[in-house]
């Protein structure tokens, strides 16, 4: 790491600067390490409750003696175990690691993190529990009862108690990038859970609610943070600055305005007021500013070095995601404008994009950062280099083929729809071939997940070959 | 940027002004807004159907909303009126839907009125629909000798379940089909302040 240029800025000199973040990291190291080993367990259950539900759809009579693996309860299970299993205890898992070492400060009270990383467990185990058992709020996003919802506001409450003081404790003078995208979500969710968990909504009102909760919960928190973890690792691996200054704060406050706005239009063409709905497209079609800006941020700060890429683990994920963030945004965009919506709306073709975002990119860069940061933590290399290029292929190849297939199934599940001449079988025969590849994806997303839980488990229990290199490395790359 | 409150109350006031906007006007734009005399409120079966409607995920695939003529072939498929924001005003949780893996609910009950359709269909959906993709629920029923007093029994077609044997429906059955029953919105409705579409 020695000699890179940082890429913050009130650079101490570089043995200060070294010091300072052997000391972040030693801070971090247990409540990021648990946040770490909790997510990948909750990643490999999501993903054994996806597959179950997409299995499903060729095996509808499996599973079907207890209503608590019946298809509506384990799609639900899936999806909180991915969102708030693993997806938000891995990024807060990435963010607790990295506003130490950007605002050059220890981890104030690890302890509290630690805390905050068993209540976070808890409260997706009883609502995981509650979910497969009946007890439901019954929203999409917001299915776990409020009374356990409780259990994560303490433990965010925690968590940001912790973060917040460290950057009280800050040496820097300016917060780079990563820092803004990290604060910002630590006020955004507790926001938006808090307030769409009150019992006091209701109708059509009660559905706004949810998906002002339900899109921001990924714009406001998932995307949010998948950025900044983005925003640090790209330039950091590469040795050279984000290209533009202003371009992320254009991206960073156009995101905030623009995205927080989105939520209305997954009920295009439902009972609200028609101008609400155009509120909700106009600003769905505006996050080109913010994606564009983003975009052009990371792919300039990589022109030149995709080479790279085969060098450095990290990369290779984090640019995955990052490409894949700028697919998963141009398509959302343009899904929201009517005439397209009108086909898509109902349909497979959404759950396609849905899975481009919080996996083709989220998830990708979540995997990036975890081959970066844990090699630090446990102060040793990744132990099998190779099981890191079948966890890559695997989720590539997985998403690649989950993706083209709903998407395409989707569209024609949309234009069958349509057409009142055709019968409501043929719609549902249209989509079977799709959903059968669907589940050959979700095997491989399951597999590549196997094998990345299994190279961790090596990696934290120290067993496996002991490397001095860093994984993938031609000697310049770090990770 | 260098200060925290910048960013602190920037996060604020734009999650708050997009809560403002898309959940506080249209909430002061229809807070006048009745429900229709000809909408019932649900009956105390037809809630406890309506629970296990939800805590059965039902609505992962099923859609409880109508889209006008002009957005999609919904009226011309058989689902009914558009629906309106006055036809949900008894509805908590709301049940709007994302999917349509299966039909439109919204008027199930105008649509398919046997009970011993909906029973048959619940217990085993590809006796009724050879091509559906719905679990099969026969939790909510019992494969019983005889019927006993106040069992109600399902008339089921040869070779589903076994011979001599009767299929009763549980409790939950049958609040659950009380539920579909009520899912009836073919009422006129004006539409308020002229229509919010």
């Amino acid at each position: 790491m020695t000699g890179l240029p940082l890429v913050y800025e009130d650079t101490p000199p570089p043995e200060v600067a070294v010091s300072e973040r052997v000391a972040a990291d030693r801070s971090t190291r247990e409540p990021v390490l648990l946040f770490f080993h909790s997510a990948i367990v909750w990643l490999v259950i999501g993903s054994v409750f996806g597959l179950i539900a997409s299995l499903k759809f060729q095996f509808p009579d499996w599973l079907t003696s207890q209503a608590m693996w019946t298809f509506g309860r384990v799609r639900a299970a899936h999806l909180n175990a991915v969102a708030y299993g693993w997806a938000s205890m891995a990024l807060v898992g990435v963010t607790v690691w990295m506003v130490p070492r950007l605002v050059r400060a220890p981890l104030f009270q690890p302890l509290l993190a630690v805390a905050s990383a068993v209540l976070w467990n808890l409260f997706v185990f009883l609502g995981i529990g509650a979910i497969l058992a009946g007890w439901t709020d019954g929203l999409e996003w917001l299915e776990i009862p409020y009374p356990i919802d409780a259990v994560v506001a303490v433990a965010g409450g925690l968590m940001a108690l912790s973060v917040l003081m460290t950057v009280a404790n800050r040496k820097t003078k300016h917060f780079y990038v990563s820092v803004w995208y990290a604060l910002a979500a630590l006020v955004w969710f507790p926001i938006i859970f808090v307030t769409a968990n009150l019992p006091i909504f209701s109708g059509v009102g009660q559905a706004a609610v949810n998906w002002w909760y339900g899109h921001n919960a990924l714009g406001l928190w998932i995307t949010a943070l998948s950025l900044a973890a983005a925003y640090y690792l790209i330039p950091k691996v590469l040795g050279r600055p984000i290209r533009s200054y202003s371009l992320s704060l254009v991206g960073f406050w156009a995101l905030a305005f623009f995205y927080s706005l989105n939520g209305i239009h997954h009920l295009i063409g439902g009972p609200v007021p028609t101008w609400l709905v155009t509120v909700s497209i106009t600003a769905s079609v505006m996050m080109f500013i913010p994606v564009a800006a983003t975009a052009v941020n990371f792919h300039t700060t990589m022109i030149g070095r995709f080479g790279t890429l085969r060098h450095s683990p990290t990369l290779a994920f984090v640019v995955a995601g990052a490409m894949l963030y700028t697919a998963a945004s141009v398509q959302g965009s343009i899904e929201a404008l009517r005439t397209v919506n009108r086909v898509t709306h109902f349909t497979h073709y959404t759950v396609g994009h849905a899975h481009l975002g919080a996996y083709g990119f989220a998830t990708m860069i979540l995997f990036g950062a975890m081959y970066f940061i844990v090699p630090r933590l446990m102060n040793r290399e990744w132990p099998l280099p190779g099981l890191i290029r079948w966890h890559f292929w695997l989720a590539l190849s997985g998403i690649a083929l989950y993706f083209v297939s709903l998407t395409i199934g989707g569209w024609l599940e949309g234009v069958y729809m349509l057409d009142a001449a055709k019968p409501f079988a043929d719609v549902v025969n249209v989509t079977k071939p799709y959903l059968v590849a669907r589940s050959v994806s979700g095997t491989l997303l399951l597999s590549a997940h196997l094998v990345f839980a299994y190279h961790y488990w090596l990696m934290v229990r120290g067993r496996g070959p002991q490397r001095a290199e860093p994984a993938w490395s031609d000697g310049r790359t770090a990770g | 940027m260098n200060r925290y409150l910048v960013i602190f109350f920037g996060a604020v006031a734009t999650v708050t002004f997009a809560f403002l906007v898309l959940v506080g006007l249209p909430g002061v734009q229809l807070a006048d807004v009745r429900a229709p005399a000809a909408l019932k409120p649900y009956t105390e079966s037809e809630l406890a159907g309506r629970g296990l409607y939800t805590s059965l995920g039902c609505y992962y695939c099923h859609s409880q909303q109508v889209r006008e003529p002009s957005f999609g072939s919904d009226s011309a498929r058989g689902w009914g009126r558009a629906s309106e924001f006055e036809d949900y005003l008894h509805d908590r949780p709301h049940l709007l839907g994302t999917m349509r893996t299966g039909p439109d609910l919204m008027n199930i009950g105008v649509r398919q009125p046997s009970r011993d359709w909906h029973y048959l269909h619940l217990f085993q959906p590809r006796a009724v629909a050879a091509y559906s993709l719905m679990p099969s629920f026969p939790s909510l029923f019992a494969v019983k000798d005889q019927a006993e007093m106040g069992d109600e029994i399902v008339n089921t077609p040869p070779g589903l379940i076994p011979e001599g044997k009767v299929l009763i429906a549980t409790r939950e059955a049958r609040v659950l089909v009380d539920y579909l029953l009520a899912m009836q919105r073919d009422y006129d409705v004006r539409p308020a302040a002229g229509g919010v579409r």
